[in-house]
């Protein structure tokens, strides 16, 4: 218990001490997640919504994989994309291993799954309703389309919000193709698994604070857009 | 709460959901046999060591650990961690035998009465590995503090394992001595993870590194770095054994852990760290009674 006080302590000096180091760690692992999670947005909800007015048996197969991927652990991801990236593999001329670029591809596998699926049940929820109002008032098909990914705003904020959580507080992946090098690409959550290694648990425990610190105003940020689209 | 809300089918999923969560917790937690015990210690008979990752990655332990369990009924659990967790581990008392490397760090923690009954207890040594066209030109280097002083002055990249293990420790001392700060340098990655994990990132970056040869022989066959510098006393890696100090921590089983401690130190203990092989060629090298 001590030592959770003094985690807490830790992470208020580590905060008030604007230590430079610390905050290169905490604006690359919001660069390589915000990064991250606005590729995934832009290719999951378009992909979500096309397969969530597709007619389920033709697409079922595909439905299944994609919830397959959503579990996916994050390892896993990370060691495929490592294999792609390594100097003997197919992509390794591109030399993006152990680069923040690696760590947001990594990122983007993982979370991109998550919000196509959240997206398709969003969508499916009171997809076809809304298209048949829409084209019955006259709406060509993209915009009926446009019409139910408004209409369904708040699944899909919902679902990257999901996929955000998940890649920020992600580890293995960044771990296996960032490489965890210092004032490079070590980010919040290698730095609380090296922290922990080293057996400086105050400062694992106090950046870990911060870690949630900081998912809590970007969530707090994300409920308030989506609060504010329910008032409306 | 209203009862209505059980029939709702949604709140019948989550019950679900979350009956199979606590029966899967039950599973993982489900006592050991000897946990069963119904007066004496919880853990009686097992006894927890905390080891260096460059120790259990070898397989030194898996080899030696089941001969003495055999011999003597008791079960040792290990932890692998680089040294300074292993030592931050063994002062909390979270485990009750340590075989960790950085002799002098062990020696101070035992004068400071956290640890008792140190011992030598094997050494191999550590190597300098890097590309095999050494842009660097460390392998005609006189000595190790020479060679990392070569790699500096050439901007060569080196990956350093930046976890405060005994490796890393002992890379420090050689920067040191040979009088350089390599932290802010372009050329040099920090990357706190382990030798196995450091070595691959050498390998991909073309890199030098510093190993312990026990884990390099166990993976160079996936590296195409190679052995560049060896032999000189400065890279001597000795690892020591010590229990927890049980007047410190009374729940240490330290009967059984001076069985432990005694057994790696005997003859036959030493014996059988000699004869242990990796790929025909020994990792460790006997050590008790060398100082």
């Amino acid at each position: 218990m001590s030592l959770l006080l003094e985690g807490i302590l830790e992470a208020l000096r580590l905060i008030t001490s604007f230590d430079p180091d610390l905050l290169q760690i905490v604006f690359l692992s919001l660069r390589v997640s915000v990064i991250a999670i606005v590729i995934a947005t832009l290719i999951g909800v378009p992909l979500g919504a096309f397969l969530g007015l597709k007619s389920e048996k033709k697409t079922r197969l595909f439905n299944k994989i994609i919830f397959t991927f959503m579990g996916m652990p994050p390892v896993v991801g990370g060691l495929i994309i490592y294999l792609l990236l390594s100097r003997q593999g197919p992509l390794g001329v591109l030399g993006l291993l152990y680069t923040p670029s690696a760590m947001i591809i990594a990122q983007v596998l993982l979370a991109t799954p998550i919000i196509t699926g959240l997206t398709l049940v969003g969508i499916r929820a009171k997809g076809t309703e809304i298209v048949e109002t829409a084209r019955s008032l006259g709406a060509d098909s993209a915009l009926a389309t446009w019409t139910v990914v408004k209409e369904s705003r708040l699944a899909i904020l919902g679902a990257v919000i999901t996929g955000f959580s998940r890649i920020i507080a992600e580890v293995g992946a960044v771990m296996i193709v960032g490489g965890n090098i210092a004032g490079r690409t070590r980010v919040m959550t290698t730095a609380i698994v090296l922290e922990t290694r080293r057996g400086n648990f105050e400062l694992a425990i106090g950046l870990g604070i911060i870690l949630l610190i900081l998912a809590f105003v970007i969530n707090s940020f994300l409920y308030n857009i989506q609060t504010g689209g329910q008032d409306n | 709460m209203s009862l209505k809300v059980l029939n709702k089918p949604l709140t019948k999923f989550m019950l679900c959901i979350l009956a199979i969560g606590f029966l899967a917790t039950g599973c993982t937690q489900e006592p050991a046999p000897e946990e069963e015990d119904p007066g004496g210690n919880l853990n009686k008979g097992t006894l927890t060591l905390t080891t260096t990752t460059s120790t259990y990655d070898s397989g030194l332990l898996d080899y030696i650990n089941p001969i003495f369990e055999q011999e003597t009924g008791l079960r040792v659990e290990v932890i692998s961690q680089g040294t300074g967790a292993a030592l931050e581990t063994g002062k909390r008392g979270d485990a009750d035998v340590l075989l960790v490397h950085d002799r002098e760090t062990e020696l101070e923690l035992v004068d400071e009465g956290y640890f008792v009954d140190r011992h030598d207890v094997m050494y191999n040594d550590f190597i300098l590995i890097g590309p095999e066209a050494d842009p660097a030109g460390i392998k005609a280097a006189g000595n190790a503090v020479v060679a990392l002083g070569l790699i500096a002055e050439n901007e060569s990249t080196f990956v350093s394992r930046g976890d405060d293990s005994g490796t890393h420790r002992r890379e420090m001392k050689l920067w040191e001595n040979a009088g350089i700060i390599p932290d802010e340098e372009d050329w040099y990655l920090s990357i706190g993870q382990g030798m196995g994990n450091t070595l691959n990132l050498a390998d991909q970056t073309l890199g030098y590194t510093i190993a312990d040869r026990g884990t390099y022989i166990a993976v160079k066959d996936n590296l195409e770095l190679t052995l560049l510098f060896e032999g000189d006393p400065d890279l001597s890696n000795q690892y020591g054994v010590m229990a927890v100090n049980p007047d410190r921590h009374p729940h240490v089983e330290y009967n059984c852990v001076s069985k432990y401690i005694e057994f790696l130190i005997s003859d036959r203990g030493q014996e059988l760290i000699g004869s242990y092989q990796v790929e025909s060629e020994a990792l460790f090298f006997p050590g008790f009674g060398l100082e």
